[in-house]
């Protein structure tokens, strides 16, 4: 684990800052996600377990790194593992087909990885078949 | 012995009641009565569950200290059995948790937060209230003295919010329910009167069901729902009834059907209207971590802490789980019983070796967790008190955060109080999770701000807790989709040769803490009978 980064919780940072997420942000509550770019996707939805860096995190269970990730030499493995989840991680089929295809080609050419062929619509639209819908359950 | 019953239940508890039919009557008579009365049950929980006879020197070893680790743990001990916890945290609970002043909490990616709450104020950072059909887990807040008091669900007088709706002006959920209810009873009556209902209702109905909705929709004598005493009474006043000259009402203006239905905020109308949300619901007193904390406590013999379970081997004669010292560090170690209850959550349990058969196996790997994220915020006033006349209970927005609740204890106290200032989940909580703490924090203050603008001044210190980010549960709860209960759950729920699972996750009531007592009460039974009959 890394060091400890100490948050005076007590202290509202700028206002301006949070405006842009909260906007943003907002226009998801109907459920979907409104980011276009691989970089937003990564940064507003994958980044919450696989970490700013990528490079994953541990405690008494672990999110591995996609951070210099030889698996993602093989195009459709992460197109798969979103479009289906795996184990701990549920399935993000609720991107749409350009989302998968922005974000898996943005994972796979940053956070030292710069694998070439990259991803196309057409080949994420021949896996959707096999996506896993995620329901969104209430907790209590 | 009808007349005894009828007299008893006034003053006697159930368990007085039936010792007293079983001398009258004998133990047989007692026994029917028992089950008549069980049959009215809201739950599979049996106050009358107990387990003995274990054979002599029997272990078993438990994995997690949350509720179905300790309820297992509680359960076998008292029947005989040699039992051990091991978990991972340095606080018995799990999920069941308070974050109070003094407190820190690293999330995964190494983010503390020191929480800075007042004496006595606190976040409930996972599960908050307890459905009064939720018989297990209250059974066990009764055995262990925790004092309950009554959490406020539904509150009239709270809000329903959307950004587009009434330029942005909550609305309060009273209004919204009662113009929703009064416009839909009005063209109901109206399709009814105009014969237009005939093939669906009889004429001998059509005139109740007039006098019905009526009733239910607060109309007036012409069967409409319009600005007037009826309706007021329902939804509020411009000027609220009073004593002498003031007290003259006036009524306020309901607003038109269309105006609710494009607003959306008939979406939360039925808020309360399952059973888990319904009244009577309840909290513990100080905080929903007091269940786990007394529990931990009274086990505490035989509960080692921070000790994170990283291998589950069986054999023919029992179950070694290997465990490292998070503190201390050193070589891993190991821990031996003769069967293994294990609830450490499958989001977790999906990354440790252990022996099971591969339909075990494929069941744990099936449940994804779900993303939900709570921030907590404290106020420097209960402006929502002194101000809104809000008590309790909760405020619905299209926001992001998705809810307000409001604090359902210490109601008229001078001074500071702690807001839940969201608590999302699906893709919203996704994204709150991809925040630093304090982004999450900035924007569930900016947020209700524009519901509440008292947060602009009054707002002191947050914390904010992203269940993905929680290191010892990797999410919220076991989402099972339909198709993998239809596979799995049979398949999860088995004795696999020495190990069973227990937890919330094995369970049909997921993310509430009656699944985990159940499923902890259901595993230990199987496995007593298992020990005891073979
Ligand atoms: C946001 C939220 C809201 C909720 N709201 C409600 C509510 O209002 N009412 C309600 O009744 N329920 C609610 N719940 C659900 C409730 O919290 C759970 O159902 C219940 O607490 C689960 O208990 P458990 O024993 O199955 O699991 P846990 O409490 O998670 O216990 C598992 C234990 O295993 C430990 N562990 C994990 N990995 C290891 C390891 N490798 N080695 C050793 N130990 C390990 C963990 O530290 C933990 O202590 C809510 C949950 C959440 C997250
Ligand atoms: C809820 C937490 C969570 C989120 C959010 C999440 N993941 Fe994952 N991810 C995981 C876990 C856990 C695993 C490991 C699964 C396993 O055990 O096989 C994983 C594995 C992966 C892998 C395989 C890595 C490997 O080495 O095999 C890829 C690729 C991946 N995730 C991509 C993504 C992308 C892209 C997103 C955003 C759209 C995302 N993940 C969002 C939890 C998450």
């Amino acid at each position: 684990m890394k060091h400890p980064i100490r948050v005076a919780t007590g202290v509202v940072c700028t206002v301006a800052a949070v405006a842009g997420i909260v906007t943003a942000a907002n226009a998801q509550r109907r459920g979907g996600y409104n980011f276009a770019s691989g970089k937003d996707i990564y940064e507003h939805v994958c980044q919450g377990c696989h970490m700013a860096d990528a490079k994953g995190a541990q405690g008494a269970g672990a999110y591995p790194g996609l951070a210099s990730n030889r698996k993602l030499q093989t195009p459709l493995y992460p197109v798969l593992i979103v479009l289906r989840g795996q184990k701990a991680m549920p399935s993000f089929s609720a991107l749409s087909d350009e989302q998968v295809v922005e974000v898996v080609n943005y994972i796979r050419t940053n956070f030292g990885n710069s694998y070439p062929n990259a991803v196309t619509l057409d080949q994420v639209k021949g896996l959707r078949a096999r996506a896993v819908q995620q329901q969104a359950q209430r907790p209590g | 012995m009808s007349v005894i019953a009828d007299d008893a239940t006034q003053s006697m508890s159930r368990r007085e009641l039936m010792t007293l039919v079983g001398k009258v009557a004998g133990t047989a008579a007692m026994y029917q009565m028992m089950s008549s009365l069980a049959l009215a049950a809201n739950s599979t929980f049996d106050k009358r569950f107990s387990l003995s006879g274990a054979p002599k020197g029997a272990s078993v070893l438990i994995l997690g200290a949350g509720l179905a680790g300790m309820v297992a743990a509680y359960e076998l001990q008292k029947a005989g059995y040699k039992v051990q916890i091991l978990e991972y945290n340095n606080r018995t609970g799990g999920r069941n948790w308070s974050l109070y002043g003094g407190d820190t909490y690293t999330e995964l990616g190494g983010i503390t937060q020191h929480v800075q709450f007042d004496k006595g104020l606190y976040l409930n950072p996972g599960p908050w209230r307890l459905p009064y059909n939720h018989q297990g887990i209250l059974h066990y807040c009764q055995m262990l003295g925790v004092k309950l008091e009554s959490f406020n669900q539904a509150n009239y007088a709270a809000y329903i919010h959307s950004q587009n709706a009434f330029g942005g002006k909550p609305q309060r959920y009273r209004t919204v329910k009662a113009d929703f209810e009064g416009a839909v009873a009005e063209l109901l009556s109206k399709s009814l009167q105009q014969s237009q209902l005939d093939q669906a209702v009889t004429k001998e109905d059509r005139e109740i069901l007039l006098q019905a909705l009526r009733n239910w929709g607060a109309l007036d004598q012409n069967y409409r729902y319009v600005k007037g005493r009826a309706s007021s009474s329902r939804r509020g006043f411009d000027h609220w009834p009073g004593g002498g000259l003031d007290g003259e009402p006036t009524y306020s203006e309901p607003v038109a059907l269309s105006d609710i239905l494009k607003s959306g905020l008939w979406g939360e109308i039925a808020a309360n209207d399952g059973i888990p949300e319904q009244p009577t619901l309840f909290q513990p007193v100080g905080g929903m971590g007091v269940i786990g904390r007394k529990f931990g406590e009274l086990l505490k013999n035989v509960i080692r802490l921070n000790s994170k379970v990283v291998e589950i081997k069986q054999d023919e004669t029992g179950v070694t789980a290997t465990y490292v010292d998070t503190v201390k560090g050193g070589p891993p170690q190991t821990a031996r019983g003769d069967w293994c209850v294990c609830t450490i959550p499958a989001s977790i349990l999906s990354q440790i070796p252990m022996n099971v058969s591969p339909a075990m196996q494929q069941a744990i790997y099936a449940i994804p967790y779900g993303a939900s994220c709570k921030v907590g915020l404290q106020m420097k006033r209960r402006f929502w008190e002194e101000d809104e006349d809000i008590y309790g209970g909760i405020t619905y927005t299209d926001q992001m955060n998705a809810i307000i609740a409001y604090p359902n204890t210490d109601y008229f106290s001078k001074g500071k109080g702690v807001l839940l200032g969201a608590y999302t989940f699906g893709p919203n909580a996704s994204i709150f999770t991809s925040m630093t703490p304090q982004e999450r924090i900035n924007a569930a203050v900016q947020m209700g701000a524009n519901i509440h603008p008292q947060y602009r001044t009054e707002f002191e210190t947050g914390v904010a807790v992203a269940w993905h980010r929680v290191p010892w549960t990797l999410g919220c709860q076991g989402t099972w989709s339909e198709d993998a209960r239809a596979t799995h759950y049979k398949n999860i729920c088995q004795i696999d040769g020495r190990i069973v699972l227990a937890g919330e996750h094995v369970s049909m009531i997921p993310a509430w803490q009656e699944g985990a007592v159940t499923s902890s009460i259901d595993a230990i039974t199987r496995l007593h009978q298992r020990i005891t009959k073979g």
